[in-house]
């Protein structure tokens, strides 16, 4: 066995003085600044956290057993539920676990509407995990508040569209469900012209703040091996400087159209995992100014698609996406029925909250709120 | 100099707070009830049933397949269907709901009844201030409660609506035609047959 | 990026008399998997991790497969004494009997790794390597490969918690998603829900059923 096979990636055990006596703290599950009903189990050695385990569960509704005894097409507006910020990117990772599933083939102006809505999502998804860091970092709703006005904005659109602001259960397999309203489109690419001005504003606000920079910068370092060994993905494993972004990687949907870049950081660190997400803003505002003007006319359905009576042909597919939070994936296994055999979710938030006690071990305890808030998870997810 | 970051951004929200006096467009809030944002047309959320004609029963789409309560995914939806047959409002003898009730506690307003519908007898409303006292009374809609004219869905949806109805008409006259047809196939069938036998009987006349 | 087959036939040529076989799928996404014995799991895994270079095991996650009936066709050769022609001879003859018999189930661990050091391929395709239990109730230990990838840490904890599988080696192997109180598991395709239906608004069909023996279980009360 090679020395990297011996190599343990494990939380640093953090030496404590004997006589300290430690004060045990159960952060949660109703404490302001988690997003949802989480709880952290933490033992402090004064202001030092020498021991963190997260508790998971207040939120499990078993996602999967209730998709496992419905049709496939009845999870579709379950999947919403997962991450509720990021609905259009749920959507599509299930529809393409399906497409591979099945077969599918996916018409090209439906591919075209799946990455316009896609990347809109994760504009307000950047927007508002900044804005909830902040929050959690003590600057109490302006940027939040400027996040999700812009947020709306976008909401408007998917409401327009979908019907739903939030749980829109837009795509279906082999497609979308309607087409577009009428000037849904150049309302798109209005928004889209305002919204380098919102980044600019927002980095105005925030990039060169010094209380930020203090707060933020070498807070919470991870370090790239151990994150890819950790599954962690998305912004966090990017701001440890690996290049690896699923859209690139896996050329599913169009993506391989569209010049973007991939922004990587350097520290890995709460500044950086800032940073990349107001660089993936200004990259996915790229993709939407391509996209806009080459959308094609056609069909949004694959014919072969139906609503009822969809069984596909024996067999598994694991399909993913770069969903905001990381890597979204869905994993089926069809024995041939209207119902999955075997329905699972890929959860980025949960799997990326992996590390959370690697990077809070021997931080402050007032930097583990902030570390926690710059993974950027929602509790829907994580607990499913 | 330390502290310039935090002035750019205090003159950031500075901008922005001078600004809501004098741009509508910074104004991003209005004040609900009084004030009223515009319906987005595609807003839904929870169902309703569509009917023709004046009278709400009579004129009920829904012949009670079942299938929304089927598909619906979180069995929100209770149908009893009934053991005769009814005239609908075009007058074909068709089954009916002898009860229909939508749990819009459990409704997660997401339109897979609508889509799975082959009658167009089921739609998504847009009425959202459903707000009552009674938890589990008032939030169960019973047929009576659920069912609303084409028109108001015609207003609340007017393109989609007039997709549906233009289908519906075509389908109509499909029908019709088709009926016409076979009224006059059948006409021209018995006239055939009535020319056959006078053509066999002429022949024996003759003869 | 290799594929199921090239990558067993490396595997079987670097750690030999390892039991490693090949899990066709036949479903349009060919994501074919590798089915390790738990006895060799951790060896091929570590392969996997350093040689082969799956560095990144995006899923892990646990399938129930019941116990089940299956019906075979055997075919058995005996030798009969038949007349053929007049003259007594021994014949052999062939026939066909349809033999049921059940196959025991196993719970399964299957994991899907990707590579992020080697960078884009096409097709992208996950390894997806498997492994199963003896059966589904007292002999469901296979070796936990959080030491290989850490990213499985809290999905075998979920595969612990909602299958029952136990990980041998992980480092904390507790609920994940239930309290710890619970006692069953209940992502298993027999798991029967407790009965605690208080209340259903629109209770119907399976539903009403339920929720009137348990109100009847109740001495009448809702």
């Amino acid at each position: 066995m090679s020395t990297s096979a011996i190599r343990s990636y494990l939380p640093p055990v953090i030496e404590v003085d004997a006589e300290n006596e430690l004060l045990e703290v159960a952060m949660g599950p109703h404490h302001p600044s988690t997003h949802g009903v989480f709880r952290m189990d933490v033992a402090l050695d004064g202001e030092r956290v020498v021991r963190l385990k997260p508790v998971f569960g207040y939120l499990h509704r078993n996602h999967e057993k209730i998709a496992e005894k419905t049709t496939y097409l009845a999870s579709m507006p379950y999947t919403d539920r997962l991450d509720y910020f990021c609905s259009m990117t749920n959507n599509w990772a299930y529809a393409l676990a399906v497409e591979k599933l099945a077969g599918l083939e996916v018409p090209e102006r439906a591919e075209y509407i799946r990455v316009i809505t896609a990347e809109l999502t994760r504009i307000q998804n950047h927007a508002s995990a900044i804005g909830f860091l902040m929050q959690e970092m003590g600057a109490s709703g302006t940027p939040l508040m400027y996040a999700f006005r812009e947020r709306e904005k976008i909401l408007d659109l998917f409401e327009e569209l979908s019907g739903s602001r939030m749980m829109c259960n837009y795509m279906r397999f082999g497609g979308c469900r309607v087409d577009l309203p009428e000037g849904w489109l150049d309302r798109v690419s209005r928004l889209v012209a305002e919204l380098p001005r919102f980044v600019d504003e927002m980095e105005a606000l925030l990039t060169g703040n010094e209380i930020l920079m203090a707060r933020a910068q070498g807070v919470g370092v991870l370090k790239p091996d151990l994150a890819v060994n950790a599954g962690v993905t998305g912004v966090m494993l990017r701001a440890t400087g690996v290049n690896y972004d699923v859209r690139k990687v896996d050329h599913y949907g169009i993506y391989d159209r569209f010049a973007f870049r991939v922004p990587l950081g350097d520290h890995g660190d709460i500044y950086d995992r800032y940073m990349l997400r107001v660089l993936e803003m200004r990259e996915s505002i790229r993709i939407l100014e391509q996209a806009l003007p080459q959308i094609p006319a056609g069909p949004i359905l694959d014919p072969k698609s139906k609503p009822r009576g969809f069984r596909p042909k024996p067999g598994e597919a694991y399909g993913r996406i770069e969903a905001p939070k990381g890597e979204l994936g869905f994993y089926l296994i069809s024995d041939g029925s209207g119902n999955p055999y075997r329905y699972r979710v890929r959860p980025p938030s949960l799997i990326n909250l992996t590390i959370l006690e690697d990077m809070c071990l021997g931080q402050n305890v007032a930097d583990v709120v902030l570390i926690f808030g710059s993974v950027d998870i929602v509790l829907g997810e994580v607990d499913r | 100099m330390l502290g310039e970051g935090i002035l750019k951004g205090l003159a950031e929200t500075a901008k922005n707070f001078a600004g809501s006096f004098v741009s509508e467009e910074r104004l991003t809030t209005v004040e609900y009830p009084e004030q009223r944002l515009p319906q987005i047309e595609n807003t839904r959320d929870f169902p309703f049933l569509v009917y023709d004609g004046e009278d709400p029963m009579a004129g009920l789409r829904c012949v009670s397949c079942q299938i929304c309560e089927k598909e619906c995914p979180p069995k929100c939806i209770y149908i009893v269907k009934s053991t005769d047959k009814k005239p609908d409002y075009v007058g074909k003898a068709q089954f009916y709901p002898t009860r229909f009730d939508i749990d819009i506690s459990v409704c997660m307003s997401c339109q897979i009844c609508v889509e799975v519908c082959p009658f167009d007898a089921i739609k998504m409303d847009t009425e959202f201030e459903l707000s009552t006292s009674d938890r589990f009374g008032g939030l169960i809609l019973d047929k009576h409660k659920l069912a609303k004219p084409n028109s108001y869905y015609q207003k609340i949806h007017p393109t989609e609506a007039a997709e549906v109805d233009g289908r519906l008409e075509e389908e109509k006259q499909k029908l019709e035609a088709k009926a016409k047809a076979a009224a006059e196939a059948a006409a021209a069938k018995a006239a055939a047959d009535a020319a056959a036998k006078n053509a066999a009987v002429a022949p024996e006349g003759q003869a | 990026m290799k594929t199921a087959e090239e990558l067993l036939s490396e595997l079987q040529k670097a750690l030999p008399g390892v039991q490693v076989s090949l899990v066709l799928n036949p479903s349009p996404s060919a994501q074919h998997a590798l089915l390790v014995a738990a006895a060799d799991a951790l060896r091929v895994a570590f392969y996997l991790r350093d040689e082969a270079g799956y560095d990144y095991c995006s899923n892990a996650t646990g399938v129930d497969w019941l116990d089940r009936e299956v019906a075979e066709k055997v075919r058995t050769t005996r030798t009969v004494k038949k007349d053929v022609d007049g003259v007594e001879q021994e014949v052999e003859e062939t026939i066909e009997q349809t033999v049921k018999r059940m196959e025991s189930g196993y719970l399964e661990a299957v994991y899907h790794l990707y590579s992020m050091k080697m960078g884009p391929t096409d097709p992208h395709l996950p390894m997806v390597l498997r492994m199963r239990t003896e059966n589904r109730t007292d002999r469901t230990e296979l070796p936990s490969l959080t030491p290989v990838w850490r990213s499985a840490e809290f999905q075998e904890r979920e595969i612990f918690d909602l299958y029952g599988i136990v990980f041998r080696g992980h480092r904390d192997l507790r609920r994940l998603l239930m309290w710890d109180e619970f006692e069953d598991h209940p992502m298993r395709r027999d798991y029967v829900d407790p009965d605690d239906y208080e209340y259903e608004p629109t209770p119907h069909d399976e539903v009403l059923k339920r929720a009137e023996a348990h109100r009847a279980a109740q001495g009448g009360a809702q």
